[in-house]
């Protein structure tokens, strides 16, 4: 078992023309991931070439032709900022059930038009922006983080920071261990999924016995999680947090200290997870460790 | 991405929204002449001088003169300008002031707290009032919150009259001022939209002894990643406003923040060069900047890099922690070895390599013949830098 994605997810890449939609489409094929179909805009009827030489997929106009043509259920976004909400909204319009996104960038204004739309309907699930994507070892790779560093186990990984959930992932892998599905939810202000709709993932998977979570400073979410986590979820759960010694910012006004209210802060994030039974990694170098301290 | 008073106030007025006369001046005589010109215009000898930095708290720190005629104004203008004013936002080094803005004088009646900000938690445009303007706002925050009303406009909806007239009932404005408040705030939530804001913030938004409400102050911080929207935005930048460092790395697409200690730091992804200064302070070192080369840099990225951190003369050792997913392992490698021949690198450099394409990035730095310690971890690899640098008490 795993969450989001298994081997039978069939993934549009959106942007797949494009350099970064190019090189990763075939990164995630030749590790596996069926790549049924490209969406974009003018370039319908052409044919996409991995470029390893492996495997190609034909691309087509609009993401509903792609859809239907192909009976994908994911798409995986590599459009740039200007056109990125765009590309989201035509996922979601297209019914497509998960669209993860990459790009890094998008304006918070669009993404707070975007999130309205999301959680308006309950048929798309959207992963990032601005992360490494989803991947559950051996089976299905959507994003861009490296896949040999992964192997196949029972530690789930969500986190909001790219190079640290690879961090997680390979202290996990070279301990013997292995991951369910490793979800990078991103560190934007405003995202399509956070960290307590993957945690009832993991709840649920019978696979996983236990999570690592990643949080970085700025904004509650980890607060908030730590509050869900106490009531909710029964699991063993190893924690980091990026930023303990992140200096004050130099800013301006005072409407982000209000709205924040004393929350954000590195500290006030450990004693969250803390008081809801997490194990801190007191270094990033320790986070495997610590997962397998609590699962052994 | 911040703008100084004088920059908010003249988008603000393209949206209608009042705010006092005012002419920048970046010397003392062009104060003076801005002086004359708004005592003459408004038939009033009070004016205002003011500070223009990008911080906040400058009223308490000395930053604005409210004075009577030419001469006070002139006086004041010599006061300020090259002064280093350190308040509650600047950190401790303070800013230098490099410009002024002039305004008239105006009566006030009553004073208050206007901000709009991207509020996370409950993913709409938060729009925040309290009469308690004047005193520290943060502290009203955390002692009184039921001071502070706020409203969540609906991205798709837009604000709407109720939710205005909540707030003009929760400042307990008169009839007359609701009305110009109504404006205000309506001009407020537009900008706040099609300009890309993250924050703006009117501090204080005043009431005249008419009844209309005025924009005293005004702070506006962009949300960067909009630029591509707004071309104009260059011409608003303020190059004296950041570190010349800061400004070359963003120039090469780097994201970089100088900081006090003695260990260069180059890391991919901010998450990771996060928890890399926390790893270093752990063992006992000092990081000297903050530096995300990002997911897919080049050489040449590579080599401004370290260009950037051995400008700092304090750096007495370098710290290069990559976990290659979209970056491989070997292009940074053979990035470090161009840097570093080209730079003729004196100070000890640790370099951990991880991810994609490891072992052939691990072999270049080996047979380049270079003075680099290789680690395999973090930790591994923050330990030996502190042990190279020495730790700074």
């Amino acid at each position: 078992m795993s969450i989001l994605v298994d081997k039978n997810t069939k993934v549009i890449v959106q942007g797949i023309t494009g350099s970064a939609g190019t090189f990763h489409a075939g990164q995630c094929q030749d590790y596996g991931t069926q790549i049924v179909a490209g969406a974009v805009p003018g370039k319908g009827g052409e044919t996409w070439q991995n470029p390893s030489g492996k495997g190609s997929a034909p691309v087509f106009d609009t993401m509903r032709e792609a859809r239907e043509a192909t009976g994908a259920n994911a798409s995986l976004i590599f459009v740039p900022p200007p056109f990125a909400a765009d590309a989201i909204l035509e996922a979601i319009d297209a019914e497509i059930e998960l669209c993860v996104v990459i790009t890094e960038g998008i304006p918070v204004m669009d993404m707070l038009k975007v999130r309205r739309v999301i959680d308006g309907q309950t048929t798309t699930r959207v992963i990032g922006p601005n992360c490494p994507g989803v991947i559950t070892p051996d089976q299905c790779k959507m994003g861009i983080m490296p896949g040999h560093i992964h192997r196949p186990g029972k530690v789930g990984v969500v986190s909001k920071s790219g190079t640290l959930t690879y961090e997680a992932v390979g202290q996990v892998t070279a301990l013997g261990m292995g991951q369910t599905t490793a979800v990078g939810i991103g560190g934007d202000p405003i995202n399509g999924t956070g960290f307590i709709e993957i945690l009832e993932m993991f709840e649920a998977d019978p696979e996983t016995a236990g999570i690592i979570m990643i949080g970085e400073i700025g904004g509650a979410a980890e607060e908030q999680a730590a509050a869900w986590i106490k009531d909710n979820f029964t699991k063993p759960v190893a924690g980091f947090i990026a930023g303990v010694t992140a200096p004050p910012g130099k800013r301006m006004g005072h409407a982000g200290a209000i709205i924040s209210g004393g929350q954000g802060t590195a500290a006030a994030k450990i004693e969250a997870l803390q008081a809801a039974g997490a194990k801190i990694a007191p270094t990033p170098s320790d986070m495997g460790k610590t997962i397998q301290a609590l699962l052994s | 991405m911040n703008i100084h008073e004088y920059q908010a106030k003249e988008v603000f007025r393209r949206y209608g929204i009042p705010t006092p006369q005012g002419i920048p001046a970046f010397s003392v005589a062009e104060a003076t002449e801005a002086a004359k010109r708004l005592i003459h215009d408004t038939d009033n000898q009070v004016v205002v001088v003011k500070a223009q930095i990008h911080a906040g708290g400058r009223g308490k720190a000395g930053g604005v003169k409210v004075v009577k005629g030419a001469a006070a104004a002139e006086a004041a203008a010599k006061e300020l300008l090259g002064k280093v004013l350190v308040t509650k936002q600047t950190g401790p080094e303070g800013k230098k002031v490099q410009r002024l803005y002039v305004e008239q004088g105006l009566a006030i009646k009553t004073e208050c707290y206007l901000a709009a900000a991207v509020d996370r938690e409950s993913k709409r445009i938060v729009i925040m009032a309290s009469s308690e303007g004047g005193v520290d706002i943060e502290e009203v925050a955390e002692k009184h919150p039921e001071k502070i009303h706020k409203i969540f406009v609906d991205p798709a909806i837009g604000l709407m009259p109720y939710q205005t007239r909540s707030l003009a009932y929760g400042l307990g404005l008169s009839k007359k001022a609701q009305k110009s408040f109504g404006k205000l705030l309506g001009a407020l939530a537009k900008l706040f939209v099609e300009e890309d804001c993250s924050i703006a913030e009117v501090n204080p938004m005043i009431v005249t002894e008419a009844d209309d409400c005025v924009a005293l102050d005004a702070k506006i911080n962009f949300d960067g990643n909009g630029a591509f929207r707004h071309p104009g935005w260059e011409d608003l930048r303020d190059l004296a406003e950041e570190a010349q460092t800061e400004t070359e790395a963003r120039e090469a697409g780097l994201s970089y923040i100088q900081l006090d200690g003695n260990i260069g730091c180059l890391v991919n992804g901010a998450g990771l060069a996060m928890s890399t200064m926390d790893t270093i302070q752990h063992y006992g070192g000092q990081p000297a900047n903050f530096l995300d080369v990002g997911g897919g840099a080049s050489q040449e990225a590579v080599t401004k890099a370290f260009r950037i951190i051995l400008r700092s003369h304090s750096v007495k050792g370098i710290f290069v922690n990559i976990f290659g997913g979209i970056m491989k392992c070997d292009i940074i490698a053979n990035g470090v070895v161009a840097a570093t021949k080209e730079l003729g690198l004196e100070v000890p450099l640790v370099v951990r390599l991880a991810g994609t394409n490891v072992e052939k990035g691990k072999a270049i730095l080996a047979e380049s013949g270079l003075n680099i310690t290789p680690a395999d971890t973090m930790a591994e690899g923050a330990q030996k830098i502190v042990e190279l640098a020495g730790k700074v008490a």
